[in-house]
């Protein structure tokens, strides 16, 4: 059976998936109306990004090489984009490298301006980062980190099967709803309360119980049975 | 909801607009007389002639701060906006319903039913207000047409028909709005609407109202992704802005009209604040323009209720509200357009 591979001008964006997995329709505002706000959390993540996403610079300490922003894609997963940092560990396993000399494991670290969140939706993201990075050189990879800023600490992450199956899941819907062009309705949750995009989202207008016909419907009967 | 953030209106025409990090600056023969953040602008809306920097307009461009150059009279010239934003699924939705007539005709009731209880409404308040000192009759009188009017809408079969129930409306309208100008009747005073060049005060002013409310709207459109040029109402016409000024029918007369009466009956503007030209054209002086604007920024600023969310809004977020509201219902999250209505 020959899998699903997504061809160049239908990969969806990466980091996408982390939205995907906050909520649906944050993601579909994102990714595919094209509305995004800035709030004061994702600006403070620019100014980190700003420091890791330097393309030319890399760093070599003893036996760990350092490459930052790091382009990847995945054509099963139909998704690209970049990882923060790569880092490559010196290793008997590993595998080579053109223009280095010997054998190296990878291994993607993602910095992240916040702490360690409740649901999987930075996980997602850093094991999708993986599944490009398995499928570009032919390796396989078992863990990866996280640098969270608030906390000032590596997270370390373990790529288990449960977690590839969801990330697989997760590209599949996005995939879906993209093709359709659908946005899915919002379900009001907590999450709205930190979600940059409330005000464009409006979750209470689409659990409106209130058609607009009747509205208008009722202010021009009113409108005619008023006296001035 | 969203806030609601400056706008910018620069009226002295030797007036240059330049970028000093995040901030505008504006300069006049060279020296510095104005900075302020761009987070915290809306729009930068010039009246003048000798420019901006195209640093600055990297920097609106970057921000989503929509900046347009205006005569000094207030004739719009154009305005620098970056990359087409929002979705293009929406917009061909936009032009798919545009295209199909029934649809057409189902938005454009609604825009139209606004328009005329919003003109009730306005007529209604005046009464309420001043019933003791105008002419009760002839406002019922009119009032009585309108209504006719209104409820002909749903019976209204094409778009031309529709056409004449607005042109008779504004029509009434127009003509007994006179009734309301309670002050300074020898400057302010109106039969008919006409507006090139606007051969009274008070067309004058509306117009320059109008003008104002064109640019929220039509920024405001483009805000949430939706074309400003493809309209229902209007039709389409190079250089028109249809959509815009299909949103406009509703937001005239609780944003301009009921604004020009307040300004006026309260002599906040007044006769000197008009200069008549030769061939019968009268345009606003340079302090009628700031008091008109001055006017304008502090209107927006007040709090209403929207009749359809149920939320406490701004008066300056009404455009962008209604154009969020279009977008949602043509992208099916509600089964129709709301128009404003105001209390």
């Amino acid at each position: 059976m020959t899998e699903k591979r997504y061809a160049e001008d239908e990969l969806l964006s990466l980091s996408g998936i982390q939205h995907f997995r906050f909520c649906k329709r944050q993601w579909a505002l994102i990714h595919i109306e094209r509305q995004w706000e800035d709030n004061l959390r994702t600006t403070e993540g620019h100014f980190l990004h700003e420091r890791v996403d330097d393309p030319f610079l890399r760093e070599s300490r003893g036996d760990v090489m350092i490459s930052r922003a790091f382009p990847l894609v995945s054509y099963r997963l139909g998704l690209y984009g970049v990882a923060d940092v790569v880092e490559y560990v010196r290793s008997e396993n590993g595998v080579s490298l053109p223009g280095c000399d010997g054998l190296w494991k990878m291994h993607p670290v993602e910095y992240k301006r916040g702490k360690p969140k409740i649901d999987e939706r930075d996980e997602v993201q850093l094991c999708a980062q993986v599944m490009c990075l398995e499928e570009m050189f032919d390796v396989h990879i078992s863990s990866a980190d996280f640098y969270y800023n608030e906390i000032r600490r590596r997270i370390h992450l373990k790529i288990t099967e449960e977690l590839r199956d969801l990330v697989i899941s997760l590209a599949g819907e996005m995939h879906d709803l993209f093709k359709k062009g659908i946005t899915p309705p919002a379900e009001r949750s907590q999450n709205c309360r930190f979600c940059s995009l409330v005000d464009v989202c409006v979750p209470k207008l689409t659990k409106k119980s209130v058609s607009a016909r009747k509205y208008v419907t009722k202010h021009v009967s009113d409108a005619c049975v008023g006296d001035l | 909801m969203k806030k609601l953030l400056n706008t910018l209106y620069v009226t002295t025409p030797e007036s240059y607009l330049l970028r000093e990090g995040e901030n505008v600056v504006i300069k006049i023969n060279n020296v510095e007389k104005f900075r302020i953040p761009i987070h915290n602008l809306e729009g930068i809306v010039c009246f003048g002639y000798m420019g901006a920097s195209p640093q600055l307009m990297r920097l609106c461009t970057d921000n989503n701060v929509g900046l347009s150059f205006l005569t000094p009279h207030g004739k719009f010239l154009g305005r620098v906006h970056g990359r087409i934003r929002g979705n293009v699924l929406l917009r061909r939705t936009q032009y798919r319903k545009a295209d199909n007539e029934e649809e057409s005709l189902d938005l454009a009731r609604c825009f139209i039913i606004g328009k005329i209880v919003n003109c009730r409404t306005v007529l209604g308040r005046s009464i309420r207000d001043h019933g003791d000192v105008i002419d009760l009759d002839k406002i019922r009188f009119i009032d009585s047409l309108l209504i006719e009017n209104l409820q002909s809408i749903d019976s209204c079969l094409n778009s031309d028909s529709l056409r004449g129930i607005e042109g008779n409306c504004a029509r009434f309208y127009f003509g007994v709005l006179d009734e309301l100008i309670l002050k300074q009747k020898d400057d302010f005073f109106i039969t008919q609407r006409n507006r090139r060049p606007p051969l009274d005060n008070m067309n004058a002013l509306l117009s320059f109202l109008y003008t104002l409310l064109a640019h929220d709207v039509e920024s405001a459109l483009e805000t949430v992704g939706l074309d400003p040029y493809v309209g229902f109402f209007h039709t389409d016409r190079p250089g028109r802005p249809s959509l815009a000024l299909d949103m406009m029918e509703e937001l005239r007369p609780f944003m301009a009209d009921r604004l020009a009466l307040n300004m006026v009956n309260l002599r906040q503007i007044c006769g000197k604040d008009f200069f008549r030209k030769e061939n019968g054209g009268v345009i606003m002086t340079d302090d009628g323009r700031k008091e008109i604007l001055a006017a304008w920024q502090k209107r927006k600023q007040d709090k209403i209720t929207h009749p359809y969310l149920n939320e406490k809004i701004s008066v300056g977020l009404l455009p962008y509200v209604q154009a969020m509201l279009l977008a949602r219902y043509l992208r099916g999250d509600i089964d129709g357009y709301p128009p404003f209505f105001m209390n």
